[in-house]
């Protein structure tokens, strides 16, 4: 059993819960319950913070092209961006699809909670900044130029479901040896593991601090593998960190989903 | 109205302007030196808007102005208020100043129109919104390190109600250095102007109460040096107070981290 924070949705109030890792049922003021059976909220309140190119397939995608304009060399300093509180929504809420956009890339990653304020740390005391572990589905539009900030394709309504609860960093013997999958429709689309980084979770915080200070409750996105599997209206998407858990939300029409009529 | 988000002996208080100083909500007035300024409205999600002046696209070698509004989002780190001190890296060879016409969102706004646009503006302050070009990379761009850095983006003096503002795409820009003016612009030069902004952020997202749209600086972005005094003052909004400092200050700190 593994004590968890979470947030259940009609509650202000933060809930400390167990869940059982093998069978995934959760132990929440005295009863027992599957995830599914819980209304979860988004656990976290800190600005998400996410990290481009952080597994080298997808740098390597771009291929000569870093060395030709608009980019005219490779990236050196970790390539960042936010997802901001719009995006946000728990495990089980629709993500909105709007009108212009046929499918969105999944986008499995973990999520590392700050638990101390966290400037110009050092790479070797990193960890003592972090409290937890959440799993994060980095929604976005397919898009393959980088050059300008990705409001439109990442900073969408609903497009960063985030949860179901964040787990103790005390719980996680390794965050560099976690597999991350994800599903459409419960079908597995896409493993890859936390231990494929270009930048580990301790040189993360190292760079990103130099400059930036992570506050406590802020999220760090670890990255977002190669190959993301693509979704479309009507799809049930997934993902998974192992050890920390799953996040499951449907995709839904907009339009649907906020009564309008085009 | 002009109000203000001040700490004083030990709170945080809301204050208005007062003809002695800052008026406190609990009816003391102090001076302007007496408190310490903080952003004035609590921000949610903060937009800034690159390249939204034609002559300051064009000083930074873009050779038409953009189609549509470069748009980037910045965290609560990078804010601070009046008067604040703000850092100056001393390997950076260019750091620049932005004075910024800042509106501020009053209401959810989701598909808002052009024509109906005001009706979600709570107010406007002043921002000043530091840029070290020497970190510019080509991803994402402006890239955080550029545009996200701790205290490099000041709010404020003041909150001003959008009813006591009838011209906010009138008002005239002014950047001084040290006592000298080094920056001149006026609000009627944006490219896109502040109801185009707001539909076309809207359109993607949707806005709420405190989010903060900076709409972009004109020309005249010089390099300022630890010591500078560097006021951004937008026309009848306020004059908004920064110090630049220099590593030096941060040393002890920094030995900390590394021994710490």
């Amino acid at each position: 059993m593994i004590d968890v924070l979470m947030r259940t949705r009609g509650l202000k109030q933060p809930l400390l819960a167990q869940i059982d890792p093998l069978n995934g049922f959760v132990h929440a003021n005295g009863r027992q319950l599957s995830a599914a059976q819980l209304s979860c909220d988004v656990p976290t309140t800190g600005t998400v913070y996410g990290v481009l190119f952080n597994f080298p397939a997808t740098l390597a995608a771009l291929g000569g092209a870093v060395n030709e304009a608009p980019y005219l060399a490779p990236p050196r300093a970790p390539v960042l961006y936010i997802k901001p509180v719009n995006t946000w929504i728990g495990a089980g809420m629709p993500i909105p699809l709007p009108p212009d956009v046929p499918a969105v890339r999944v986008g499995v990653t973990l999520g590392v909670v700050i638990g101390r304020t966290a400037t110009r740390v050092s790479a070797a005391r990193a960890f003592d900044h972090v409290a937890g572990y959440t799993v994060v589905n980095d929604i976005s539009v397919p898009h393959d130029n980088y050059y300008r900030p990705p409001l439109r394709d990442s900073c969408r309504d609903g497009f960063c479901p985030i949860g179901p609860w964040i787990v103790p960093s005390s719980a996680v013997a390794d965050p560099a040896k976690l597999t991350l999958r994800a599903y459409v429709n419960g079908e597995l689309r896409q493993e890859n593991t936390t231990g494929r980084l270009v930048r580990s979770i301790p040189r993360l915080l190292a760079d990103i601090t130099e400059f930036m200070t992570l506050d406590e409750g802020d999220v760090l996105m670890i990255g977002v593998p190669e190959n993301p599997p693509l979704a479309r209206v009507g799809d049930r998407v997934a993902v998974a960190v192992e050890g920390v858990g799953r996040l499951e939300n449907p995709i839904v029409a907009e339009a649907e989903l906020l009564g309008e009529s085009r | 109205m002009k109000h203000a988000r001040v700490a004083y002996a030990g709170a945080i208080h809301a204050a208005t302007e007062s003809e002695d100083g800052v008026r406190l909500a609990d009816g003391r007035v102090v001076s302007e030196e007496a408190v310490v300024w903080l952003p004035p409205v609590q921000p949610g999600t903060v937009f800034a808007v690159g390249l939204n002046y034609a002559d300051h696209a064009k000083e930074l070698a873009f050779k038409a102005p953009p189609e549509v509004p470069l748009a980037f989002i910045k965290g609560p780190n990078a804010l601070a208020g009046h008067r604040a001190h703000t850092r100056r890296p001393a390997d950076a060879k260019f750091m620049h100043y932005e004075c910024e016409l800042a509106v501020v969102i009053g209401k959810p706004a989701r598909r808002v129109s052009k024509a109906r646009a005001y009706e979600y503006v709570a107010g406007y302050t002043v921002a000043n919104d530091y840029a070290i070009r020497d970190y510019l990379e080509n991803y994402y761009r402006p890239n955080l390190r550029v545009k996200n850095r701790d205290g490099c983006t000041l709010l404020g003096p003041w909150f001003v109600d959008a009813a006591d503002v009838p011209t906010p795409m009138s008002l005239g820009l002014q950047t001084t250095v040290n006592g000298r003016v080094t920056q001149k612009g006026n609000t009627r030069d944006m490219i896109f102007d502040i109801a185009f902004l707001i539909e076309y952020l809207s359109a993607t997202m949707t806005l709420a109460p405190g989010d903060i749209i900076l709409t972009g600086t004109p020309e005249g972005a010089v390099n300022v040096m630890p010591g500078d005094e560097v006021i951004t003052e937008v026309e009848g909004i306020g004059r908004l107070t920064n110090y630049l400092i220099g590593d030096d200050a941060f040393a002890q700190r920094a030995a900390g981290a590394l021994h710490g």
